[in-house]
């Protein structure tokens, strides 16, 4: 895989002339993975920047000697291209005027937040990408970066791998349709890593998992003191994704309530926190998922179709597992080595056999499933090689063979093996099954359920 | 196998949870944890104008107080961290050696206002903990895939990165491990 960026290739110089202060901004940007000198002044700084290239410097203002707004002045003289942000300890209006017009990317003051630190940073390393982009030619786009985690030569696959690819570096909206465990998340991810967006986070919110009282805080943030006990101003998921991409998972599971709220931000592009008088811009690129279809929400009235309209501009179908049994042994192999790898268990192939039957089990749980039941085998194998008798599956027709002629049998068996598919995981089993939670716990206790040890 | 002593720094292991926290590091990390029992005062790391502890001295402690040996020292408090120029550090760690430190202090959620959940500390001091071994196995920030090694800077970061790590990241500590 290549990889577009690599932090290795971008050169921080710290100039400062405390010690400590060198070496934990060495520090704290070599864990990032940056490269990074270090100048205890000016006539040291200089010195370094004609021996190599430098394209980040942090500047501390005040130093004895020749300062750093001084220093920043020579540097100009013969660099226009170095990105430099001013760090000082006293800041006066004035000084942080004076840097920003001679040149200075941005200007912040000690002791400074990590978090601010880390987007000043991401923003310049944003300028010189760009730069170097146009530089060399565009970097080329139809090869798509980061998505080693989408897997699959299936023409379905190709399909949608070609949708992301063209709609990654436009600022589109997106909306992904697909089955849950289709891997909706992971797609969200390959459009957020081959756009312009990738050097910001990417912030998943699973609206279908938020109850409504946390949603707004969760959304929003709230400020210091908004309510009792609040110390500490918090980001909320608009904040978070500054700059990068906003996921809204399970969109269709979205209250009214929040609908508004939600569409209210989108058209504004700004927004209040909880408690808080000032505004905050919106900047992030808006990606949505959902496993529900919205049109008939919309005709049913429990999705607002102003909302529709502005999510469903682009629409990426993810085709269910069973479309594309291709797939599966590349999956299955890949899943394989992923839990091998974590658990430290000498496995390292699947036999025919098995391969066949997971090529034809129908994957109701789609991805998940099939990582699930890899992740299981791997951890009552003995051989080496994942077998049957590893899988966690029982063709349909065995599975009948056991029950009865009544309704009910077929109803506590049908039941019996959607728990077993999808883990037990209550939640997905009512969502297969088109039944509510309540319904279903008491389905398995009428028909006395175990889960299996 | 590799192995990793925790050490209680100015608070007791129990009111840590260590034991928790341990078990949460055997779930991911093939190795073996040992609570501590050096007992270290730290105070002098103290910055009593910033009532925070500067993570690097404490670095300094661990290493001095520690045995020799190849065991990962990671230090645990509940106190508030910094490094000189910036406001706060959740932890710090020594990359590719032996010590590392962090601090529970901003993973409560009574710090941000939010009512408390210990399941949600826990989940996080297990993260910080994965972490900051990570980078005294080797392991810089990964930028390129949803993992542990993920940076962090403030709260709903940690919470939004996974517990593990990715496999890229994997097959670095299988080198090591
Ligand atoms: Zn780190
Ligand atoms: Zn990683």
């Amino acid at each position: 895989m290549t990889t577009a960026f690599d932090p290795a290739d971008i050169r921080i110089m710290i100039v400062d002339d405390e010690a400590s202060v060198r070496q934990s901004l060495e520090a704290w940007f070599l864990d990032d993975g940056y490269t990074v000198v270090t100048a205890g002044n000016a006539a040291e700084a200089l010195t370094t920047m004609q021996e190599r290239t430098i394209d980040i410097i942090l500047l501390d203002i005040k130093m004895p000697g020749m300062d750093g707004l001084a220093l920043q002045d020579r540097i100009r003289e013969f660099n226009q291209d170095v990105v430099i942000i001013i760090i000082t300890a006293f800041a006066t209006v004035d000084t942080a005027v004076r840097a920003l017009k001679a040149g200075a990317f941005d200007y912040t003051t000690k002791p400074v937040d990590p978090d601010e630190l880390s987007i000043l940073v991401r923003n310049a390393v944003e300028k010189i990408r760009l730069r170097r982009e146009n530089e060399s030619l565009k970097e080329s786009l139809d090869t798509l970066q980061f998505i080693d985690e989408i897997i699959g030569e299936s023409a379905a696959m190709r399909q949608v791998l070609d949708l992301i690819r063209t709609v990654a570096p436009t600022d589109s909206t997106v909306l992904i349709l697909g089955e849950s465990g289709t891997g909706k998340e992971l797609v969200a991810r390959a459009i957020h890593m081959n756009s312009k967006h990738r050097y910001f986070p990417l912030i998943p919110v699973n609206c279908g998992a938020l109850a409504e009282s946390l949603l707004e805080s969760e959304l929003f943030g709230h400020e210091r003191g908004a309510f009792t006990g609040a110390q500490y101003r918090r980001k909320g998921k608009f904040e978070m994704a500054k700059g990068g991409t906003l996921f809204l998972d399970e969109i269709g599971t979205l209250s009214l309530k929040s609908q508004v709220d939600l569409l209210r931000v989108l058209q504004d592009k700004e927004f209040h926190r909880v408690g808080g008088e000032q505004l905050v811009k919106v900047d992030f690129r808006l990606v949505c998922a959902t496993n529900s279809d919205l049109e008939s929400a919309v005709k049913e009235g429990t999705f607002r179709e102003d909302l529709f309209y502005r999510i469903n501009v682009f629409v990426i179908t993810i085709p269910p597992l069973r479309e594309r049994r291709e797939d599966i042994p590349l999956l299955a192999r890949h899943f394989m080595e992923r839990h091998a790898a974590s658990t430290n268990r000498q496995v390292h192939a699947i036999s025919d056999e098995a391969l066949a039957m997971l090529r034809d089990h129908d994957w109701p749980g789609n991805v998940r499933e099939l990582e699930n039941a890899i992740e299981r085998a791997l951890v009552v194998n003995r051989s080496g090689i994942i077998s049957p008798d590893d899988l966690p599956l029982r063709t349909a027709s065995m599975t009948m063979v056991s029950s009865g002629d009544t309704l009910a049998d077929v109803e506590r068996d049908h039941i019996r093996r959607m728990l077993e598919e999808m883990n037990w995981n209550i939640s997905k089993t009512a969502e297969r099954l088109s039944i509510d939670r309540v319904t279903l716990y008491n389905k398995i206790e009428k028909y006395g359920l175990k889960r299996p040890e | 196998m590799q192995s990793v002593q925790l050490i209680a720094l100015g608070t007791s292991a129990r009111q840590l949870g260590l034991s928790d926290v341990r078990s949460g590091i055997l779930k991911v990390l093939p190795v073996d944890v040992q609570l501590s029992d050096l007992h270290l005062d730290i105070d002098a790391a103290l910055d009593s104008s910033r009532k925070q502890y500067h993570s690097t001295q404490i670095l300094a402690m661990i290493l001095e107080a520690a045995n020799a040996g190849t065991s990962k020292l990671l230090g645990v408090t509940s106190y508030d961290l910094f490094i000189p120029v910036l406001t706060f550090v959740f932890g710090q760690a020594q990359l590719n050696n032996r010590a590392g430190v962090f601090s529970t202090f901003r993973l409560n959620n009574e710090f941000y206002g939010l009512r408390r959940s210990d399941k949600l500390l826990l989940q996080r001091t297990v993260k910080e903990a994965l972490h900051e071994l990570g980078h005294t196995f080797g392991l810089r920030h990964c930028m390129d895939h949803p993992c542990v090694m993920n940076s962090s800077t403030y709260v709903e970061d940690i919470d939004l990165k996974p517990g593990d790590f990715c496999l890229p990241c994997l097959r670095h500590l299988q080198t090591v491990l």
